[in-house]
Formats: structure tokens, sequence, C-alpha cells
């Protein structure tokens, strides 16, 4: 039976763990900070030479590791992309903004163990010649600030940070950022901008890529809690070791957030590729199976703007057979490995990594209904498609989950989505409209009947379908 | 594919080193195009898709972009669907079609390789062999979409709206919307009527969220007065206070909204637009001397709005500029020629001075000129003093300037003053000298022109001293009470001339409305008094008068007034 693969929770939970700098210094803590700064620089056939920063960098990209916060993009080749030749200053911005609904991965690290981002940082920092870091945390977790704020202070305090760390003549500075609570703070545009003290407004690409053109137009870097936390981990371990968890192009683990109609929600550390997401539903490891007499309907696999899987799926995934050569195999949904690649193959992502399963006592056109006004409320409304499109959808859902709808809405639902998507200044767009396209797909026998019951009530002497109040009004949080 | 560098087509502008430039497709014409363009501040910058495509000839709807503000990016009216080469991996060349052209690989959706993904073409930078379709159906289909986007929260206010004509959202619905809206939910109400300032109105629920204010307010007038506030469809317009919105240049905020949200106190619900006659002239207000379009209707002055010139003032002009015109249609203009009290005629009067002037001692006058005078007028000033061996000078107008246009010098024409050798390079210097002359008794006719000298140092008391007092201007004043010969003149508005500004930018205007009653322009009476007096033969047209200027006055040699363009050219000051 598949267990779990404690790398970053190893002793989250554990009894008498506590987040001082002490506990952590017990079980083995900043032992990677001391080896990272001790890395000697190493001899390249050649001739070539890599200096110890750029043995680390070299290192994370040899890892494999790709970014926790969403998109899954290789966190040394993002690293490699910064621009060492401006002459500005290098930031890294940790991004503890956590707000894509289901997940609640990062803020296990930080209010149980947050010296282990603070190392990770430190490693990060010192690798890419970062001398001011920013650790970005959503308003919603005042305690997880205070949390890290005592940690950035302790880790001072032990010549971990500051100046001359460990006596090395390398210095740097952290500060804790809290957010004003805008899920959009989380995309890492609009979270830059919000730190620079603006409104968190996501910045074109052309031209604004961060790792040019980042916080105070300097390039920067921006990774998730769980992402940098896996740089000491790296550098514990070695990257090749470290290569090893998980499965090719998907390696190391990953803490995944189960949430839904499963007997056990919670966040669970596994080894990525390792386990199904059948496994993750059933096993008493994991969510421990459905509520008694339930059957499973749907699952999205990887945060709110994922695009919901239904029960019973079939999907067409490249395998190596037998023969080493690569063919498509049949893979049912319970049967999906729970990794990067997997997901991307069954058309949805596994996103912030947070599952969220719904039984058959679910209704998908009020699920979708939920999910649509979160989008309507967050969306930042710099551009015009998902300004008014994030709103136009909910409305709509609202109106069709509560007794005004037409059979044509899953159409309607449809178009306004296929709007927003890939035309958006930032991927909010996509994450407003993959559930609506998603659920309305997969789903559409359910929206359309719901649609006709909607009509025929009508028929029999109901109101007109215009002006459904939405509950979702400007001040509303 | 190689791009081979020459110059740019017809539409760029000259440019004596030859400009690199890149290949690209535009609707299926090649065009090459400069590599670079000037960005908002003037600095070269990758050429975009937009710009690319204005090279060829198309335009591609827009509404947040604007040349002289920082790109945002936030409207999407300009996606564009396009094409790269396609590029072998392994050779790094591209792959070619067989009759030997490159395969063109277009632009898809990452997730979904089936359905086309627009750019933003304000802000995507070109690259060798690209392909803009700015009017494939997918781009057609992205466009309807954003329209559509625009218009569902939409009042459907155009009949009381008074951006209707001048409407991008109008323009573009006709142009490139779809008939009929799927859209059967509630519509967002925002305010309307929003009071931002003394000048501005503010309509919410009209606003595009274009942010063009936003960024002219932050980033060109450099006020943080403006901003956003709630999220998402709901988002606001506001000001930092309302009703403080209060720099000096809000009202280009007014023309730089695309649709009718916000509206200028003084302009709104005054006119339909269609109904302005426009003239090409420039502002009078300060020695910059932004050029403008007057905007009149059956002789009346209903708006200045400022004319793109780079050289002077880009697109913008000051609010207090803006509005200073309601004088030229004052009741109280002179409009009657007036001999020793009485009314008379433009030729009593002309050849009652013609016959005065003419028989002058030589140092018994002294002429006051304004510089708010065109520079033909100072220039026929010029010839009445030679001829009567007048003293002359203008009167100095100081104010504080700002950061963005508003010049010291309060006068238009100072320079022109100069170069034309009315004044002295310290404006008003000699009318200490004048005064005393007239309290001495040697100075017995002065000439006064668009100034009333009683408030810059000849008192009422040493005018009363003068046999003849000859002055010309619009408006009544303590001096233009005094006149023995009064001569009704003609506002910038109601006249043709130059001005040259404190840069040395000479800049020629035209007529918009005509003068009230019996005034005329200055020139033109000047001529025939210059002509009278001096007996030299003159030239009646304004045309001939500054050609005669340009062949006399060195600073305007070369010069012919059908060759200066509508912005102007530089002199040497
Ligand atoms: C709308 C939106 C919200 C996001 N929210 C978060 C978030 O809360 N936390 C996070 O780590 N990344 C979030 N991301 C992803 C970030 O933009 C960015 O890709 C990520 O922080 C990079 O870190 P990683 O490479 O380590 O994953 C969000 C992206 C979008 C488009
Ligand atoms: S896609 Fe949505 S959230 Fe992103 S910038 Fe546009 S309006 Fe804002
Ligand atoms: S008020 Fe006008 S200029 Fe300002 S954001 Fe709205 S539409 Fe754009
Ligand atoms: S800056 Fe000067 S010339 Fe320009 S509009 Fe203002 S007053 Fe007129
Ligand atoms: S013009 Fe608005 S996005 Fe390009």
């Amino acid at each position: 039976m598949p267990e779990q693969f404690k790398l970053i929770t190893k002793h989250i939970d554990e009894p008498g763990y506590t987040p001082d700098i002490a506990c952590y210094l017990r079980h083995g803590g900043y032992a990677g900070l001391r080896k990272a700064l001790a890395t000697p620089v190493r001899e390249l056939a050649e001739g070539k030479k890599l200096s110890p920063q750029e043995v680390v960098r070299e290192d994370v990209k040899a890892s494999g590791l790709r970014g926790r916060g969403g998109a899954g993009f290789s966190a040394g080749l993002k690293w490699s992309f910064v621009d060492r030749r401006s002459g500005k200053p290098i930031y890294l911005i940790c991004n503890a903004d956590e707000s894509e609904p289901g997940t609640f991965k990062d803020r296990q690290i930080i209010h149980k163990d947050p010296h282990q981002l603070v190392e990770g940082m430190i490693i990060s920092c010192w690798a890419n010649d970062v001398k001011l870091a920013y650790i970005y945390i959503r308003g919603e977790m005042p305690e997880g600030a205070r949390l890290l704020n005592q940690a950035l202070k302790e880790a001072r305090e032990n010549g971990f940070l500051g100046k001359n760390i460990l006596g090395t003549g390398y210095d740097l500075e952290i500060h804790v950022h809290r957010g004003a609570g805008a899920y959009i703070c989380g995309e890492e545009t609009g979270l830059i901008e919000s730190l620079e003290g603006k409104r968190a407004y996501p910045r074109i690409k052309p031209p604004y890529f961060p790792a040019v053109l980042g916080l105070y137009m300097c390039p920067t870097i921006v990774n998730n809690v769980e992402t940098l936390c896996h740089v000491t981990h790296i550098v514990n371990m070695g990257a090749s070791e470290y290569a090893k968890l998980g499965t090719p192009n998907n390696t190391g683990t990953r803490i995944v957030s189960l949430s839904g109609d499963v007997m056990r929600p919670g966040f669970y550390e596994i080894q990525v590729g390792k386990v199904t997401l059948g496994e993750l539903i059933h096993d008493a490891n994991f969510g421990g199976g459905l509520r008694p007499g339930r059957s499973l309907k749907a699952i999205i696999p990887g945060g709110s703007s994922s695009k919901v899987l239904k029960a019973g799926e079939v999907f067409k995934l490249n395998r190596k057979g037998a023969d080493g050569q690569m063919a498509k195999v049949d893979v049912p949904l319970l049967d999906l490995p729970y990794d990067f690649d997997s997901l991307q193959q069954a058309g949805t992502m596994s996103g912030s990594s947070a599952v969220i399963v719904l039984d058959d006592s679910r209704s998908m056109v009020e699920t979708l209904g939920n999910l649509s006004e979160f989008y309507a409320h967050e969306s930042c409304g710099q551009c015009t498609p998902c300004r008014e499109g994030a709103l136009w959808l909910a409305k709509a859902t609202h109106r069709l989950a509560h007794g005004e709808g037409r059979k044509e809405d899953a159409n309607y639902l449809a178009h306004i989505a296929q709007n927003i998507q890939g035309r958006t200044i930032c991927a909010f767009g996509e994450a407003a409209s993959w559930p609506v396209l998603s659920f309305v797909k997969k789903f559409r026998d359910e929206f359309e009947a719901k649609g006709a019951a909607d009509e025929a009530a009508r028929a029999q002497g109901a109101g007109p379908v215009h002006g459904v109040k939405m509950a979702a009004s400007p001040n509303h949080h | 594919m190689s791009a081979p560098v020459q110059p740019a087509p017809a539409p760029a502008p000259q440019a004596p080193p030859p400009v690199e430039t890149m290949t690209v497709k535009v609707n299926g014409k090649t065009v090459q195009v400069p590599k670079t363009h000037p960005d908002w501040q003037g600095k070269p910058q990758p050429t975009t898709m937009l710009q690319a495509a204005r090279c060829a000839g198309v335009d591609i709807p827009h509404y947040c972009y604007h040349d002289k503000l920082p790109v945002a990016g936030n409207c999407r009216m300009c996606l564009v669907e396009f094409g790269t080469p396609m590029m072998d991996p392994a050779t790094r060349k591209p792959v070619l079609n067989e009759d030997g052209s490159p395969k063109i690989a277009k632009s898809v959706l990452p997730y979904e390789p089936g359905t086309p993904r627009g750019a933003i073409a304000c802000a995507t930078p070109i690259s060798p062999g690209m392909e803009i379709y700015a009017d494939s159906p997918a781009t057609k289909q992205m466009r309807e979409s954003v329209l559509e986007s625009l218009l569902i929260n939409h009042p459907l206010d155009c009949p009381i709206c008074d951006q209707a004509g001048e409407c991008k959202l109008q323009e573009y619905s006709v142009q490139h919307g779809q008939a009929g809206s799927r859209f059967v939910e509630a519509k967002v109400h925002k305010p309307k009527a929003v009071d931002l300032g003394p000048r501005i109105v503010l309509d919410d629920e009209r606003c595009v969220l274009c942010t063009r204010c936003i960024r002219f307010t932050k980033d060109i007038a450099g006020d943080d007065a403006l901003g956003i506030v709630n999220r998402g469809s709901y988002n606001t317009i506001s000001a930092f206070e309302t009703g403080k919105f209060d720099n000096n240049y809000t009202l280009n905020t007014v023309d730089l909204c695309p649709v009718g949200a916000l509206t200028s106190k003084d302009f709104r619900f005054k006119m339909r637009v269609w109904f302005l006659k426009e003239s090409k002239s420039v502002c009078t207000s300060c020695g910059t001397g932004c050029n403008i379009t007057i905007g009149s209707r059956e002789g009346v002055v209903h708006r200045y709005e400022p004319r793109e010139n780079d050289a002077v003032n880009g697109p913008w002009m000051c609010d207090s500029g803006r509005l200073n015109y309601k004088w030229i249609g004052r009741a109280d203009r002179l409009r009657e020629v007036l001999v020793r009290g009485t009314r008379s005629t433009w030729n009593a009067a002309l050849q009652d001075l013609t016959a005065l002037l003419s028989k002058a001692p030589a140092g018994s006058v002294a002429i006051v000129a304004s510089a708010r005078q065109t520079t033909e007028e100072l220039f026929l000033l010029k010839k009445l003093a030679a001829k009567t061996g007048a003293t002359t000078d203008s009167i100095a107008r100081e104010g504080e300037a700002d950061r963005l246009l508003v010049a010291a010098d309060r006068n238009p024409n100072s320079n022109g003053a100069r170069l034309t050798g009315i004044a002295f390079t310290e404006a008003g210097i000699r009318i200490p000298e004048i005064a005393a002359a007239i309290e001495a008794g040697t100075v017995k006719t002065l000439v006064v022109f668009g100034e009333d000298v009683t408030k810059h140092g000849i008192p009422a008391a040493t005018l009363a001293k003068l046999e003849t007092l000859v002055v010309s201007d619009i408006l009544p004043n303590a001096t233009t009470a005094l006149a023995t010969h009064l001569l009704p003149g003609a506002a910038h508005a109601e006249k043709r001339g130059t001005f040259v500004n404190v840069k040395g930018r000479l800049q020629k205007f035209m007529k918009a409305v005509e003068a009230p009653g019996d005034s005329r322009a200055e020139w033109e009476f000047l001529h025939e008094l210059v002509h009278g007096v001096t007996g030299q033969n003159g030239y009646s047209t304004i045309e001939g008068l500054f050609n005669q200027m340009a062949r006399e006055v060195p600073a305007f040699a070369g010069l012919e007034w059908a060759k200066i363009g509508d912005t102007g050219v530089d002199v040497k000051i």
C-alpha cells in the first residue's frame, strides 16, 4: 500500500516539535545552509569552472525540481533566466499568498516549521546573489506572519541571516510583507505590484518578465513556499539522490491538500507520481474513501482552477511500453498517477496540488456557481475579458442554479468562457474559465437538464429570466 | 530570411541614417518596418505589432494604447492572431514550404493547440518573418468578443452622451461589433455624474477602465490623483479626494477618454460635436504656444482642444490655456471705430491717422505694441516706427513656469516682438523712457496696441498730456477710454498670422470665427496705414505679407507662408 513520504512534512505535527529555532536546530536545521555555503568550486570538462553558487544552481536544475505554486515550471530553469548582467540588484520573493481554493499546504510549513522555509530561502538567495528578499504572505494569515518574523529574528540572532552570514561575508535581509486579502496577489506580477505598494494588477508579459523586469524593475525570482523548502533538501541529499524521489520529470515529493467528500481530508506528502488519484481518495493512509453509501462524481485535481475530471473517465497517456517504445495507453481516472505530466496529459493540471473530491450528492451546477462567484469576486478587473466575463459567468451560473436557467445556458456559459481563456493579461483568465469549460463539457446533461427543468417550471407561470440578483457586490468579501 | 537594410517606406519619418528594418507581413502584404519605434517618452524600443501594422497602413483597433502614454495592455481590443516562421529544432533553420517560402506556425493556445491565440498588438514586439493577421476570422472574433464584454455593462446613453460622434466604443461597435447581445443578466450599476474636480465630471458606467486618465495624470501630469477602487466588474475610477482633481492638466483626460466617461464641465451638454467647425490655431495664454483646434459654430467659439505637435506640446495643453477663450465672445467687445469719441469709419479714421503720422516730426511718436499680436502685425508696426522715428516697446507678462508646458512668459509672441525689432531683449525696458518723453512733451502721439498701458507704467494722467492717442484693442480698458482714435481689433481666433514661441518655433494659425461689428484684423488695417504713411506698396494678403516679412527680417529668411506646416518651423532666436 502506498504511503506518505515525509520530506518537507517530516516533523510537522510530530509531538513536541515546535516552530522555534532551538527545535529546528535539534533536528539538524541549517545544516543545509552550512553545506551550501561550503560548496567547493566545481571543475568541469574543458577546464570550465562553476562557482559555488553556480554549483547549487546547477544542482537545483539537475534535481528536476518543479515549482509547487501552480505552473510546475522547472525551478532551476527559472533561476537560469535571471538577468545577471543588468547591474541591478536581484530580488527573491517567496510566494506565501496561498489562496487557491482547496489549497492548505504552505500554511502547514509556515505555521509549524517556519525555519525550514527560511533556510530554503537563504540558500536560494545565496545561490542567486540576492541581498534582499521578501516573503509575501496572505493577509489572512496573521499568525503565520508573526511566526515568520520570529523565525527571521532567530535566524538573525544565530548568524544565519543579516550581515556576514556564518562568517562568509555574505549579507542577506528577508522581510515579511502581508497582503491585504486578494487572490490575485498570488499571481507573481500582481504580487510584485502589491509589494511595490500598488494595486495588485498583474503586469503584461512581454515586457515585464520578473526574471528581467520584476520588483522595482529589477531581476526577480518568485518561488512558492514549498518549492523553496525543497532547495534545502536538494542540497542536503545531493541532486541525484533527490531526483530519485518521485518519477522521471516529476521528481521529489509534493504535499497534496485533499478535501471534499472523503473520510480523511487533510494534507499528505507523497513522492510525485508514486501515488494515484484513486489511492489518494480511497487508501486508509490518505483519504480513507468516500462517505458511506456515496459514489464518486468528480475530482478537481489541482486547485479550483484546474479542469474537473469526471468519475469513469479514461485517458490516453504516453507510457513507455515493455519494449522501451512510447505508446498511448488507456488509463482510468483513479489510476492516474498524481504528478505534473499525467494530469496534463489528462487535459487538466496538478496546479497547487489541491485535490477536491465531489461525490454524487453534489450538484455540478451549484458547485460551479460557487466557484464562479469566487472568480468574479477575485478578478482584479484590469483586463476586459476577465473583468466582464468573470462576473458574467457568475451571474449566469447563479441564475441557472437558482431556478432561472435556460436550456441554452450550457452553450452560453461555454461561449463566455471561451472568450476569456487565452485573451487576458494573466492566467486568472484560464483559472476563471477552465472550471466552466470543463464542467459544462463533462456534465453537459446536468446543465441542460437544469435549464430545461427551469424552463418548464416557468412555462407553468414563474417569472422572467432577467434580473436575478448576484450575491457578489463591490464590497463583499 | 535576410532583411535588406534600406530606409523605411512612406509613412515612416525621413531618417538620415539608414533605419535598420525588419521584414514582416501584415494582412498578407510584405512590409519593411523599422526595428525600433519611439516609446511614449521618445526612447527607441522594439517595434510592436501595432506599429508595424501602421507602417503597412493598417490600423488595429485599440482603447488603452496611446502613443504618448506608458503601455497598459488592459483593454485587449488590439488582440490579433499571428504567425511566426517555423524553426527546425535540430538545425535551428526555418522550415520551408515546397515553393521555398518559410512555413509559418500560427499562434495557438498552448493547452488547446486547435484554438488560435491572440497577442496584444500594442505590446508585443515583432520578430523577423512574423505574419500579423489583423483581419482574420480569429482576430475578428476576438475583437467582437472584447467589444461585447465592454458593452454588456455599458449604459445605452448615446442619445444624451457628449462623446457621441467621437466615441471609440460607438465607432468600433459599428465597425467590428456583432448585432445584438446575448447578455440576459442584470447590468452592473456604478456612480453617475461624479464631480471629480472643478472641471471634470465622471460617469463611471460609461468608463471602459482603459486607465488612460490614470496614466496621464500620474505619469505625464505627475499627480497621483486618480485610481481604481473595488474589484473585477465593479472596478470604478475615482479621484483620491472626490472633487479635488484639480491639477492644471485635468482636461486632457477628457480628450484621452475613448468614451464619454470623462466630460468637461465647460463643454458638457453644450453642443453636439459634429456641429463644430474645426480650425487650426495656437494657444495665446503663454509663450509655449500649444497647438490647438478651435471648435466653433456660427461664429461662436465653443472649445479649444490640443492639436498634436511633438515639437511643442505633444498631444496636451494646460487647463488654464484651454479655458481662456470666453473673452472672445464677450458682449463688451469693442466693435466701433471711434475718432475723438464719435463713431467713425475705417476709411475716415485711417485717412486722419495717415495725415497725422505722415507729418509727425521725428521723435514725436512712440509705439507700445503687444507681444500678444501676430508677428506680421509687429512687423508692420515696426515699419510705421521706422518711418516716424518712433520709440517702440512691448509689455512683459511673467508668471510661474511648471514642469510640463506652461512657460513663465505669458505672452505668446515675445520672440516675434524681439525678432521684428519692436521690443528688446528685456521687453518693457523702454516704457519709462516713453512715459518720460510724454511728460516732457516730446512725444505727442502714442500708438498702443493690445495693452492697457495705464497698468504698465504710463498712467492715465500721463496719457492725458498726449495730443493723439491711437489705441487698438479688443476689450475696453482705461487706455481705450482715453483714445483719440480707437481701432477695434480682432482676437487671434478671428484672423490668421504667426507667433514665435519661447523656444523659437514659428507657428501659424488660422481663422475660426468672424470679428464682431466693425472690428478688423490688425494686420489688415495696419497694412493700409503703413501704405498710406510710407507710400510703399504692401501686401493685402497674409501670405504676401508674411513672405515680405521673411525677406526683410533676417530670422525668417527663406521662409514662405505656404511652406510652414501645421506644426510650425524652428527659427533662430
Ligand atoms: C491567479 C493566480 C494565483 C496564484 N496564486 C498563487 C499562490 O497563491 N501561491 C503561489 O505560490 N503561486 C500562485 N500562483 C502562481 C504564481 O504566479 C507563480 O507562478 C508561482 O508563485 C511561482 O512559484 P513556483 O515556480 O515555485 O511554483 C498564482 C497564479 C495565478 C495566475
Ligand atoms: S486576467 Fe483577470 S485577474 Fe488577470 S489581469 Fe486580467 S482582470 Fe486581472
Ligand atoms: S474614465 Fe475614460 S480614460 Fe479613464 S479609464 Fe475610464 S474610459 Fe479610460
Ligand atoms: S501651456 Fe501655455 S500655450 Fe499651452 S495651453 Fe497652457 S497657456 Fe496655452
Ligand atoms: S490597445 Fe488595449 S490592450 Fe492593446
